[in-house]
């Protein structure tokens, strides 16, 4: 066990926690931040992506120890009223089916348009490939991508 | 196409209360209790609550659990409908199960909104008669002389209005009309329009609670174990290392289940990992190669049981000029949902609590009851939102380990399988093997049969289904292998395999009679529809209607320059839907460009969720075929994870294009049905690309490269 401080969407928090313990379960059960969620825990859905440092990672798959210190943003920490571009044109394109993997494909999303302000449909394939939607919502994935992109995406 | 309203040939049952707090409040009546006559009056207790309060805001109590389906959304845009209620004001509740009171609270079968349609109409319209009664007698003029529109009365005279809120109260204290006209559906203004999901703001924000983020204080997770090889049972645990690890707090286990608890999901799964369990194996340790090789041996002997029997089609095939035989494979699927299985209970001394995903609650109640030995009414049960069933959650075993955790380690806990655990331990669609001959004389199909060979008893066929009643000999065989594999329910169970088979056949049985691949299927709807064989379960001219449209749609016959192009029709769940899929293959690599699906699901709800489910059935039905293995080796699943475990990705899902057909008809089931044709579509896209026929699944298995 080690005691860790790392900022979670903008605020400075502390655990004490094993060192491999992934960063998934620390913001879920120790940090009650729920909206990350869990599904194959070996890096392959994408349903756990959270930005460090404004990059998406697996939060699955990569350890409290190698986040200490550094920020973090999860899904609720994304916009303060819910209103980033990305998260406006879901609502609009009305993506979700049973909505559990969108919170990671928001996140990757964001931060494609972070990289790519205007991506293809090719360039939105290859960004979004590490996120498995088992309901099938790709085609509005994409279409809600390209509306974001025209809202100004990155923001 | 507008369709007469429904005549009321039974008594609707409501009540009427005022709201506490003022305002209306509506109880009635869901299905199938509203039909037991006399019975009914004596014993009527509402089991819906539709309420308007003086604020304006309608709530509707929801009695179904939310898969993703959409169904939150489309029972009060029924009731919204009738009632003539601007969308804002409508609020939805997911109510907790009460048995006595809510019927069919179960996510599976497509069947919430067919089986709730009119009675959610009658409720929305009575509603809005007793608020024109409310403010003609304010207002001392007749109540047909009102209109009603975005949650307002209006005196078309004077011009004089009030808002449902400023009538609720006045509302309640009137008497019940006795009969209530329903809107003509050319009426409609908000069913059919596409209306957001109702969650969807909670959804992108992360706010959104599924099973999976249930905590109390005091709550333990849990991680569970299951036999690591299909019918194998528990033998010794060893939970000395698991204990060891920080955080765990205790291993119980009970017949065939092993769970480690601990203060966080990391350490539960690290104890779980460092559990040392033996298990002892069954009498067969299973394995594909074993069940592959049963499969075929018993083909053509003596069938368990006959699901079908016209005609005569041993003397048919003997009478046939020519006789087209084919086998196909079909391998074992996992449902693998986004949400992995978890539940939470709190069992007390005298009481206990449930809550998570469930798609059928009655039933996890009554499983409860008996772990517990408490009496049902004793056992609160609440569903959260569901990340995913495709049937998975039907089953109630994820409720038992809570339950059986809880009783046990005597706290609150919130078990878990770790993905590896719902993979290895599923409830799988059934690997199948299945032959098919056709007959053949004086240029017409004049046999049909169907032998299958799985592990299931009833034999994961479809047995009255197109191009049933088309052909005069039909018949279609099972033989059961038994297997300690489980197998359950698995999105459009059957349907899911069977249209593939059944529509790529059917196009191997066309190609021998060199018949074009729509023409063929319209003939035989054709003979369907003017000579039917056998009893016939679904409507040729409503299928047909979906397969010209699907056609259409496509442009048939002319693909985009280097597309094949291939066609596809099923009805499940009362619903009809056809298919036409666009692919290329190129050094043999598969790439879905489009899919256009054609619906006949009668009445369209919600516009949006209705093509959301279409396009991801389509995704999903592809995706699986293409895909989707588990073969069984040596006991176990071989496939424990994504990584090995292929699901479709964003690159591989086509386009999809829905259109619904405006038949007038009540809706039915939209959930499943858009995934049964898909597969078949591609398939025989692929076909008509290479020249091969593709009878064993996954798609992968077979090389495409020329
Ligand atoms: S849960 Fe982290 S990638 Fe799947
Ligand atoms: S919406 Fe259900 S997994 Fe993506």
């Amino acid at each position: 066990m080690a005691q860790y401080t790392l900022n979670v969407n903008g605020e400075d928090r502390s655990v004490e926690a094993d060192p491999a313990m992934p960063l998934l379960w620390v913001l879920r059960d120790l940090l009650e931040l729920t909206g990350t969620k869990y599904s194959c825990g070996i890096g392959q859905c994408g349903t756990c992506t959270v930005h460090l440092n404004g990059s998406p990672i697996r939060s699955c798959s990569f350890p409290i120890s190698g986040a200490a210190g550094q920020s973090i943003t999860t899904i609720e920490g994304l916009s303060a009223k819910g209103d980033h571009p990305v998260q406006e044109a879901w609502k609009e394109m009305d993506v979700p089916q049973c909505g559990y993997c969108q919170a990671g494909q928001i996140m990757t999303a964001a931060a494609l348009l972070e990289s790519n302000a205007n991506p293809s449909d090719e360039e939105i394939d290859a960004g979004m490939t590490g996120n498995i939607c088992r309901c099938g919502t790709y085609k509005r994935i994409r279409s809600a991508i390209h509306l974001a992109a025209e809202k100004g995406g990155a923001k | 196409m507008s369709s007469a309203p429904p005549t009321l040939n039974r008594r609707s049952f409501l009540k009427l209360t005022t709201a506490a707090g003022g305002g209306l409040m509506l109880g009635f009546r869901w299905m199938s209790a509203a039909h037991h006559g006399s019975h009914a009056v004596a014993s009527f207790k509402p089991n819906a609550f539709l309420s308007i309060a003086p604020s304006g805001q309608v709530t509707l109590l929801n009695q179904n659990p939310e898969i993703g389906q959409g169904i939150k959304t489309a029972f009060p845009m029924i009731i919204g409908e009738e009632l003539d209620v601007a969308w804002e004001d409508v609020k939805i509740k997911q109510a907790p199960l009460d048995t006595e009171n809510y019927e069919r609270q179960v996510a599976g079968g497509s069947g919430a909104i067919r089986s709730s349609y009119t009675t959610l109409r009658e409720a929305g319209a009575s509603a809005k008669a007793l608020l024109v009664a409310a403010a003609a007698k304010q207002w001392g003029v007749k109540a047909s002389s009102c209109t009603t529109a975005n949650s307002t009365v209006t005196h078309r005279a004077s011009g004089k209005s009030l808002s449902y809120g400023e009538l609720a109260t006045s509302a309640a204290k009137l008497s019940l009309p006795k009969s209530v006209k329903l809107k003509d559906t050319s009426e409609f203004t908000l069913l059919g329009t596409y209306v957001p999901g109702t969650d969807v703001p909670k959804i992108v924000t992360g706010e959104q609670r599924y099973g999976i983020d249930t905590k109390t204080p005091g709550m333990l997770y849990g991680a569970i174990t299951n036999p690591p090889e299909h019918g194998q049972k528990l033998g010794k645990v060893d939970d000395k290392a698991a204990l060891a690890v920080p955080g765990v707090v205790k291993v119980v286990s009970w017949p065939d289940k092993v769970a480690v608890l601990a203060t966080n999901t990391f350490a539960a799964f690290k104890g779980k990992d460092a559990l040392k369990v033996s298990w002892e194996n069954g009498p067969i340790r299973e394995s594909s190669d074993r069940l592959s090789k049963a499969f075929a041996d018993a083909i053509g002997t003596k069938p368990d049981q006959t699901r079908r029997k016209v005609g005569n089609v041993e003397r048919a095939l003997a009478d046939a000029d020519r006789v087209i035989e084919s086998t196909y494979e079909v391998p074992f699927l996992p449902h693998a949902p986004m949400e992995p299985i978890n539940m939470y209970a709190d069992v007390r001394a005298d009481s206990a609590l449930i809550n998570g995903p469930m798609q059928t609650p009655a039933n996890a109640r009554k499983v409860s009851a008996r772990i517990t030995g408490l009496p049902e009414e004793k056992i609160t049960t609440e569903m959260t939102r569901i990340g995913g069933g495709f049937g998975r959650r039907l089953k109630t075993d994820f409720v038992e380990d809570a339950v059986n955790a809880s009783k046990l380690a005597g706290v609150p806990v919130n078990i878990v399988w770790k993905r590896e655990e719902d993979m290895i331990f599923g409830n799988f669609r059934p690997a199948g093997y299945y032959r098919y001959r056709a007959g053949i004389k004086n240029g017409q199909v004049t046999a049909w049969h169907l032998e299958s060979s799985s592990i299931t008893s009833r034999g994961a066929v479809v047995h009255n289904n197109y191009p049933n009643g088309a052909i005069p000999n039909y018949q279609v065989d099972v033989h059961h292998i038994p297997s300690p594999v489980s197998t359950g329910a698995w999105r459009s169970p059957n349907h899911n395999v069977c249209s593939y088979l059944d529509q790529s056949f059917l196009e191997e049985v066309g190609e021998a009679l060199d018949k074009e691949p729509l023409a063929f299927r319209l003939e035989l709807l054709d003979r369907a529809e003017s000579d039917p064989q056998g009893k016939v379960d679904y409507d040729p001219v409503r299928m047909r209607g979906v397969l010209k449209a699907a056609a259409e749609m496509a442009n048939w016959g002319k693909p985009p320059a280097g597309q094949s192009q291939g066609i596809s029709v099923h009805f499940s769940h009362h619903s009809y839907v056809a298919q036409v899929a666009q692919v290329s293959v190129k050094g043999g690599d598969l790439k879905v460009h489009k899919v256009y699906c054609a619906v006949d699901c009668g009445q369209v709800i919600n516009r949006s969720s209705s093509e959301n489910q279409c396009e991801g059935g389509v995704v999903d039905g592809i995706g699986c075929a293409w895909f989707g293995d588990m073969p069984i080796v040596d006991g176990a699943s071989a496939n424990t994870n994504f990584h090995t475990y292929r699901l479709i990705r964003m690159g591989e899902a086509p386009d999809v294009e829905t259109r619904f057909l405006d038949t007038g008809y009540p809706p039915t089931g939209l959930g499943e049905p858009a995934l049964p044709p898909a597969s078949a579509a591609v398939a025989n896209a692929i076909f008509a690309a290479t020249g091969k026929r593709l009878r064993q699944l996954p798609f992968v298995k077979n090389d495409l490269s020329a």
